[in-house]
């Protein structure tokens, strides 16, 4: 049995928008978001712009303070707890490797900055010699730790960005969209070392993309989101072959595929419309304005996540009518 | 007899910078014929977009295009005036750019971006060409026209916009549409939407297309024709078909390996292609991809390879194509 490592409980992320100071106004960016990571997992998060995945990342963080709900790491209910000792364990990658490193510190100094905040070395040699492992670790060399930012490629820099995060050695990271700004063949590289480094030191992932093909490579488990809702989670292969929620299986469809003869043969399912403000969501079902299958009973009533079968999760009423 | 539309030979073009010589394009010939859709895919820097720019003229100003020749319908583009193909721009080939946020003018309503287009190349009047403007927007898929015409492209959606853009470029029936990354900055149910869309006024206009991209399922979906290009060059072109299921070209074949698929059941490792993208500021003598290709011979490092014909306009640059068909020569002699 896999132990949990982390684990999500009703968690909820408002962003106050304009209003008046008696009534606020608030995007309900994450809304009742419960899921576990067992540890040594990976669990992809899914979902169009703007669905609240790269936020739900950042909470479990606490980059932003959560406005309900739980988060249980290792066991420990931090929620509200002083972060310090547990962003040694808990590191994120970003999306774009151009903004997310300073221009003005060498690499060296990016990758070195969490070893001195966490005080991991004891003297100058040895913060040099782990900002080289790590550099090593990620394909890059010890030349590389006097350069700026701005003398690397794109796939270099995500590569940096992946050391910053490794330099503390972590056991849980948020991947949030690390290989979306990279090109094809690079994107492989990145992927691919990912999983190295998850397998020689033990990592957890939480990996967010808007690229199904590429969360269904790398995890185990997906959850798929929309507007602020977790609208199925499941393991991967289930999920993509037999999944339950109308958004997922239009999602899936729309996904072009590189193969001339299963792309003309596939039937596809085009959405109408576009996804409604998250400042107004619809009542009900949040899907119900986009949805085939909606009848009056996904206006009134908002649908649960439940358990369809074990381990797969979806939160649609019709569940059982979709072929 | 098919239709040439348009032919572009041998054309070299490089970017003058401080830094040195670019050379963007290397020896690129494409044939379109009418009714073609073409996908042009490759990394970013490869020369997609530049190829596809040239054609219409729309070069930064350090561009210079050294050798080669452009026809389109007649026109022998290299020749043309500014004014002349001012005629040619949003007429007979028109573009639509990748991002829909930044390439509709803010100031101006929608109604009035599409008017422009049409009454600089028809003799409607202005009345008229709401008239038609009204038409595009139906036809591109958005509901109450009238109404969107006097919005200004803040109020729409990023798929909306996108539509918009459609309807602009196909304001005057142009014979050649470019398609500039269209979806990249979309979601993708959106993209779906638009890409079918597309496909329909495809049906609808029998429009030519170059569909620039470098996602290889969209290519698999809309295209007839692929090509491959890397450093400034095409190094594989052929029908989709042939291109994904007969890759000739050691490139062609790490590209294919290197995309994680959705429908397969059993988790494959990706390989990727080593190494990085060249530095066209110093090109390597020979065959560009050579030093990331793992088949590279010493010939590769020396000279460009000439192309070899694999099936009637299925062809690739590559030293090892050569050597094969070198040996299958022998062989027979």
């Amino acid at each position: 049995m896999s132990k949990k490592l982390l684990e999500v409980k009703n968690l909820k992320q408002y962003f106050k928008v304009g209003g008046s100071f008696f009534k606020p106004r608030y995007v309900k960016a994450v809304d009742n978001v419960s899921l576990f990571i067992n540890k040594g997992e990976t669990l992809g998060l899914v979902g169009e712009s703007g669905c609240g995945k790269t936020t739900l990342g950042r909470t479990i963080l606490r980059l932003y303070e959560p406005t309900g709900g739980q988060i249980i790491y290792d066991g420990q209910d931090i929620t509200k707890a002083d972060m310090l000792p547990y962003r040694r364990k808990m590191q994120i990658v970003f999306q774009d490797p151009y903004a997310s490193l300073d221009p003005r510190m060498t690499v060296g100094d990016i990758v070195g900055e969490a070893i001195d905040i966490h005080k991991l070395a004891k003297n100058k040699k040895e913060r040099q010699e782990i900002i080289i492992s790590m550099l090593e670790r990620v394909g890059l060399n010890s030349e590389h730790a006097n350069r700026y930012p701005h003398e690397f490629s794109g796939g270099q820099r995500q590569r940096i960005g992946i050391a910053r995060a490794l330099a503390v050695n972590p056991e849980f990271i948020v991947c949030d969209e690390p290989v979306s700004a990279l090109d094809v063949s690079i994107q492989a590289q990145i992927i691919n070392m990912f999983e190295e480094l998850q397998e020689a030191m033990g990592l957890t992932y939480l990996f967010i993309a808007h690229d199904l093909s590429v969360v269904k490579h790398i995890s185990q488990r997906i959850g798929v989101m929309y507007l602020g809702k977790l609208v199925e989670l499941a393991e991967s292969n289930e999920l993509i072959f037999h999944c339950a929620h109308p958004y997922t299986k239009s999602l899936i469809s729309a996904i072009p595929i590189a193969d001339p003869v299963t792309a003309r043969s596939s039937k596809r399912i085009v959405l109408e419309g576009d996804v409604p403000s998250p400042l107004n969501p619809p009542s009900g079902c949040r899907f119900r304005t986009r949805c085939p299958y909606a009848t009056e009973l996904c206006a009134e009533k908002e649908p649960e996540l439940r358990e369809i079968s074990p381990g797969h999760y979806t939160a649609c009423h019709h569940f059982d009518k979709i072929d | 007899m098919r239709e040439l539309l348009l032919d572009i030979r041998n054309e070299r073009l490089s970017f003058f910078t401080p830094a040195g010589e670019v050379k963007a394009l290397n020896d690129v010939s494409i044939q379109l014929y009418k009714g073609d859709v073409l996908g042009i895919v490759g990394e970013s820097g490869s020369g997609k977009s530049v190829t596809a720019y040239s054609i219409m003229q729309l070069l930064p100003q350090n561009a210079k295009i050294i050798g080669g020749t452009i026809d389109f319908n007649g026109h022998r583009i290299n020749d043309m005036t500014e004014e002349d193909m001012r005629k040619i721009r949003g007429n007979e080939v028109s573009i639509i750019f990748q991002d829909p946020m930044t390439s509709l003018n803010p100031v101006y309503t929608i109604g009035n971006q599409i008017i422009e287009v049409i009454m600089l190349h028809t003799n409607k009047t202005r009345k008229e060409a709401l008239e038609r403007a009204e038409e595009l927007l139906a036809l591109v898929g958005i509901n109450e026209p009238k109404k969107r015409l006097k919005q200004y492209p803040h109020e729409l959606s990023g798929g909306m916009r996108q539509r918009v853009m459609i309807a602009i470029a196909l304001a005057c029936e142009p014979k050649l549409l470019i398609a500039d990354e269209p979806t990249t900055a979309l979601d993708v149910t959106i993209q779906a939407q638009i890409l079918e869309l597309m496909m329909e006024l495809k049906e609808k206009l029998g429009m030519t297309i170059i569909m620039i991209t470098h996602d290889l399922g969209i290519v698999a979906r809309m295209c007839e024709k692929i090509a491959v290009m890397y450093a400034g060059k095409i190094v594989e072109y052929g029908s989709v078909d042939e291109i994904f299921y007969n890759p000739q070209h050691e490139y062609t074949k790490g590209l294919l390996r290197s995309i994680p698929r959705l429908n397969d059941k059993d988790k494959k490792k990706l390989v990727p292609i080593p190494g990085t993208p060249v530095d066209l500021l110093n090109p390597p003598a020979g065959c560009p991809f050579a030093p990331r290709c793992d088949s590279c011979m010493k010939i590769c490092l020396r000279e460009m390879p000439p192309y070899t014909t694999i099936k009637d306009d299925h062809f690739s640059a590559c030293w090892l194509l050569q050597k094969k068909e070198f040996e299958q020569g022998g062989g027979k002699k």
